[in-house]
């Protein structure tokens, strides 16, 4: 048992200090592993040392709870596909906010005569909290794709939205003010709730990696409220650190898809009516597919090859199959390289990731900004399951939700060929103009079995 | 629990906001994605809150409500850091000495 105050300060100092550092190396790629020991030490710190607190009972019940807790979270976190690791980012923020809004829950029902900066603190931290769980719920249901990954919107949307927030707001002014019942909070909790859901809604898909990183700066908002409702600095600081790094990598992701955050969030609300996504080969212009054998003799005698990934090669766990596919082009003298754009997969660095893990050499990844100049000159662009960060829509078409994001410009090569699924447009729910290109051919089919089809087409030819 | 003075806790605070921005200001773009699951992590420390909670319940109400709070705020911690190892991992065989083309 600890009992003097001093030394359980001292003893969360430590947490904190590991926390502060293991940031600062996560965001170094040299010790980002590394980073990320450093907090979990932290993390097993601050449990160690509140488990040993003065007053702490019930144990039978904490320790099946942090059995079940890692249970889940270990099976979480070891069974899922690499590809789906963004729904499980989201979701494990969920959980994250979903705690804090019932310790506050606990708090309000457990405080006798609270003072007002603690009904401030729980009202805020069960509001936030709670928009974080339904909000990381939601985001995981579409990008699982249990939900429709397009952005969901109805007329008046914006009408209960305010409603939503307001009555929201005003419960939260209520209890501030004083109405100490017990409904006032879990009314509170309700709407939050609600609001989780409709503000995470109207998101298309592809803006879900900034929305998720938001989710997860709200969540440490809430966890630094509920320090002040338990007067635990650990708990303050660790959450705003997390609360303040969590808003500038919100920051840096929309940056790096050149749209403000706000353009992210509310966008979607001005679409209802305008540019319904429907097949657009009026002009006469259409889509030609082709077959493994003829892109085996393009690659074949092309010179430069560049290659751009997308979330198509990560669902079919083609990175290895296309590193293979680089590997038998180079030994005849092509020179390839991979255009990696910042957003491409549901997550920036997505590619990096899964390219890494296919050994792919780090001097062959090739950022948007490097390899754009590129293009002109390179005979052949493999498109592998990338879609919207290729879609000249983002450069010439103003109506389009993605106008003004920076995209790779694969339309600028000699002769494009897309590997797609079939038609369906990308997660940003719009068509791209590229398939309609005359240099563009396109071969349908699963990204990992069109490739393993290239690479003996190639092989053979 | 310390019990400081609130305007002690929001200077506190208002100075950890500052070094959270600090901290990783230079982060590079391929990054981004662990180390926004690495603060997911962090967060996680709310699971000092749900064991106070739990620890120090007396009613079946505050027991239930610990409780759950203790498993959604273990899930978080247990699986945000599992989750960051593994993507880090695939960072980690990147072969260095490939580089003599640079």
């Amino acid at each position: 048992m600890i009992s003097d105050p001093d030394v359980v300060a001292i003893l969360y100092l430590v947490t904190i200090a590991c926390f502060v550092v293991s940031l600062k190396f996560l965001a170094s790629p040299r010790h980002a592993r590394k980073g990320n020991w450093i907090g979990g030490l932290g993390m097993l710190f601050a449990i160690g040392t509140t488990l040993l607190l003065e007053g702490i009972e019930n144990w039978i019940l904490i320790i099946v709870a942090l059995v079940l807790g890692s249970v889940v979270g270990l099976i979480g976190a070891r069974n899922v596909r690499m590809t789906a690791m963004p729904q499980m980012v989201a979701i494990f923020n969920g959980v994250g906010g979903g705690a804090a809004a019932l310790v506050a829950l606990s708090e309000w029902h457990n405080a006798a005569d609270p003072l007002r900066e603690e009904t401030v603190s729980i009202v805020l931290s069960a509001l936030i909290g709670s928009i974080s769980f339904s909000g990381s719920v939601v985001a995981f249901a579409k990008l699982q794709e249990l939900v429709s990954g397009r952005p969901i919107v109805f007329s008046g949307q914006n009408i209960v939205n305010i409603g939503v927030v307001g009555s929201a707001a005003a419960l939260g002014v209520a209890a501030v003010a004083g109405l100490g019942e017990q409904w006032v909070v879990y009314g509170l909790i309700g709407l939050a709730l609600m609001f989780g859901v409709m503000f995470v809604l109207p998101i298309g898909g592809a803006d879900m990696p900034v929305v998720i990183s938001l989710l997860n700066a709200f969540t440490g908002l809430a966890a630094s409220a509920t320090g002040f409702v338990l007067d635990s600095t650990v708990l303050i600081v660790s959450g705003m650190l997390v609360g303040a790094a969590g808003t500038l990598l919100t920051l840096l992701m929309a940056k790096a898809m050149n749209r403000s955050v706000a353009n992210v969030l509310f966008g979607a609300f001005g679409q209802v009516q305008t540019g319904a996504a429907a097949t657009r080969a009026d002009d006469g212009r259409t889509v030609r597919a082709t077959s493994p054998d003829d892109v085996a003799v393009q690659l074949s005698f092309a010179r430069k090859v560049i290659v751009a990934p997308g979330y198509g090669m990560a669902v079919a766990q083609a990175q290895h199959d296309v590193r293979q596919l680089a590997d038998v082009l180079e030994e005849r003298g092509v020179d390839v390289k991979y255009a990696i754009h910042p957003v491409a997969g549901r997550m920036p660095g997505h590619m990096n990731v899964l390219l890494a893990e296919a050994n792919v050499p780090y001097t062959q990844l090739h950022e948007m900004d490097e390899i754009n100049p590129d293009f002109p000159q390179t005979d052949v662009v493999l498109v592998i399951g990338a879609n919207d960060v290729t879609n000249p829509a983002a450069r010439s078409d103003p109506g389009s939700p993605i106008y003004g994001m920076p995209i790779l410009d694969v339309d600028k090569a000699a002769s494009i060929v897309v590997l797609k699924r079939s038609m369906n447009p990308g997660f940003a729910g719009i068509d791209n103009e590229l398939y309609l290109d005359a240099k563009t051919t396109m071969l349908f089919g699963d990204a990992k079995d069109s490739v393993l089809k290239l690479i003996s087409a190639v092989k053979n030819s | 629990m310390t019990d400081l003075p609130l305007v002690i806790e929001l200077t506190i605070l208002v100075l950890a906001a500052f070094l959270g921005f600090e901290v990783i200001a230079k982060v590079p773009t391929m990054l981004h994605t662990p180390l926004m699951s690495g603060a997911n992590f962090i967060h996680g420390i709310v699971i000092v809150g749900a064991i106070i909670v739990l620890g120090t319940a007396d009613d079946t109400f505050t027991k239930i409500i610990g409780f759950a709070a203790l498993v959604l705020a273990t899930a978080n911690v247990v699986g945000g850091w599992f989750v960051t190892d593994r993507m880090l991992g695939m960072f980690k065989r990147r072969p260095e000495p490939k580089k003599e083309g640079e």
